[in-house]
């Protein structure tokens, strides 16, 4: 039986300044984080002993020459709801916490963007008076650099890599149909005649396979940090997907690829659906907003994006007809269904679901309106602008003001989601030791927790485990202790 | 047993099972009406410069 698929995501957001001295993008990172986290959290450092970004899923190890000196002293802090915050190559980066289900990815995915924004809010009074920090939801300049939204999710190590390289690569490249945020040009090669694609990521890759996140990306990427129990678990690090404003998007995004990854774990394809080329097919089908293109299977059968995830949707009915099925695998089994039915129909009649299609449908009003052609930069501007995280600013927020984008959780949940973790995994104690405890805490990371509580030596409290340190688990014992002395104490005692 | 069967049934589900649509997807035609409000807004929060401000946004490629 497939372990339960713990996920997260995190998200490089764009960054620039405006109106006096340009700031480098590091900097204005900085003045970001550190003017919206408080000094209460700020002193709490990041662990990276745990951190071992250049092992390989495959089993070997590179060498460090590569790793990178950006990380070293970067701001980088955590925050009370169990996410991270931080300063990751040039931009700033926000990590969800732990999540057990698509709908609270959701909630805190979107909590992110309120984060940002905030930081903008409150960035203002660390910058001179002309100044301005704007970021954006997006994955790419449109001059060829590019920017990820990574998804997380929780595997057994018994899981071999191969079958998931097999059975999930033709997934991937087929899901963007609905994960899609939209992209007005081609950033590499010479693409005739395209004007607009559905992916803002598929002009970045480059490889099938590969440990590689920053060049030569590749679609299923290899490393292997599990940031959890490395002997029973891996981290499967999926870096292809785009950032999504949609939460209908990130909900068929994160829902869809656990349930895919959980099958895989469970051995239960048995069927080849395997791409004779994945990162040209990945290609032809951004490149075509009607969905009609077709890609070749290895077998020699060709099929459109649409039909493979018909395929794999059927899969997924026969996988769960076998188990009860929670609510939010429900919903998400509905809405995955109603949606390819709708992309077979017309694409455009998601335009209040997706983003990709929200974006187009936009862009062709606008080009109506001012007779564009497709090549005038306000086009690029409206596409960017669709990414804005200032909710008085960005255009997504705008269609969600004029009630033309369906919502799939409220504001008060996202709001609340700032400051509070997720009740059903190893964040709700990080979030919570953090609110009360973080002047003995001297570092913490993902699985573990230092604390200096005046001992001879600094003590660690590991969360090897994502599903134990939940509210269920720990609310009790955090209530019962006074201190962070005592807390360490009650844990020396249960060991 | 290959699920070609599962998969023609599930193909075939959004038409035939009401049930299963209890969140359709709104499909009524797109929504013009007031799209002239939409895209005033558009060109009010819009920078001024279009070339000029696309030009100058360029990242640093991250992961």
């Amino acid at each position: 039986m497939a372990i339960p698929k713990v996920m997260g995501i995190e998200t490089e957001y764009g960054i620039i300044t405006k109106g006096g001295e340009e700031y480098n993008p590091i900097l204005a990172s900085s003045v970001l984080i550190n003017s919206y986290a408080s000094p209460r959290l700020k002193r709490v450092r990041w662990d990276y002993e745990e951190e071992t970004p250049l092992r390989d899923a495959r089993g070997f190890e590179k060498s460090a020459l590569e790793q990178s000196e950006d990380d070293g002293g970067l701001v980088s802090v955590i925050l009370e709801n169990g996410a991270r915050y931080y300063v990751d190559h040039a931009h700033p980066e926000y990590s969800t916490p732990e999540c057990t289900n698509a709908r609270d990815l959701v909630i805190h995915d979107k909590a992110g963007e309120l984060v940002l924004n905030d930081s903008l809010k409150s960035s203002v009074e660390a910058l001179p008076p002309e100044q301005r920090i704007v970021v954006y939801k997006n994955n790419s300049d449109g001059k060829g650099n590019s920017y990820g939204c990574h998804e997380n999710y929780l595997m057994s190590r018994d899981t071999p890599f191969p079958s998931i390289v097999r059975d999930l690569t033709g997934f991937l490249v087929s899901r963007q149909v609905f994960t899609g945020a939209g992209k007005v040009g081609v950033e590499i090669g010479s693409a005739e005649g395209v004007n607009y694609q559905i992916s803002q990521r598929a002009d970045f890759f480059e490889v099938e396979v590969g440990l590689e996140t920053t060049f030569k990306r590749p679609i299923i990427n290899t490393r292997d940090e599990p940031h959890a129990d490395a002997e029973k678990y891996r981290r499967l690090h999926v870096i292809i997907g785009d950032a999504n404003m949609s939460e209908i998007s990130t909900f068929l995004k994160v829902g869809t690829t656990a349930l895919v990854l959980a099958m895989i774990e469970d051995s239960f394809f048995t069927e080849d659906l395997t791409l004779a080329e994945p990162i040209a097919a990945l290609r032809v089908i951004s490149r075509d907003p009607t969905c009609k293109a077709v890609i070749a299977l290895s077998d020699g059968r060709t099929i459109t994006a649409v039909d493979l995830q018909w395929e794999y949707l059927g899969w997924a009915q026969k996988y769960l007809s076998a188990q009860e099925v929670d609510p939010v695998t429900q919903e998400v089994m509905n809405r995955w269904e109603q949606t390819l039915a709708a992309l077979e129909t017309d694409p455009m009649i998601l335009d209040r679901q997706l983003d990709w299609v929200a974006k187009l449908s936009v862009l062709e009003a606008y080009r109506d309106r001012h007779e564009l052609g497709w090549e005038d930069p306000r086009l690029a501007l409206v596409d960017l602008q669709y990414h804005d995280v200032r909710d008085h600013k960005g255009l997504y927020y705008k269609l969600v003001q004029q009630g033309r984008f369906e919502q799939l959780v409220s504001a008060e949940e996202i709001r609340r989601a700032v400051s509070e973790p997720p009740e059903d995994t190893r964040a709700w104690f990080r979030g919570n030791v953090l609110k009360r405890f973080s002047s003995d805490i001297t570092t913490a990371s993902w699985d573990g927790i230092v604390f200096d509580v005046g001992a001879e030596s600094l003590q660690k409290v590991p969360m090897l485990e994502p599903l134990l340190g939940t509210r269920q688990i720990t609310e009790e014992l955090l209530r019962s202790v006074a201190n962070a002395g005592e807390l360490l104490e009650a844990f020396n005692n249960r060991q | 047993m290959p699920p070609g069967e599962e998969q023609k049934r599930a193909k075939k589900k959004p038409s035939e099972d009401e049930e299963i649509d209890e969140t359709p997807p709104k499909k009524e035609a797109k929504n013009t009406e007031d799209i002239d409000k939409l895209i005033d807004e558009i060109d009010e929060v819009l920078e001024e410069n279009a070339e000029e401000f696309v030009r100058s946004y360029v990242q640093k490629g991250g992961q």
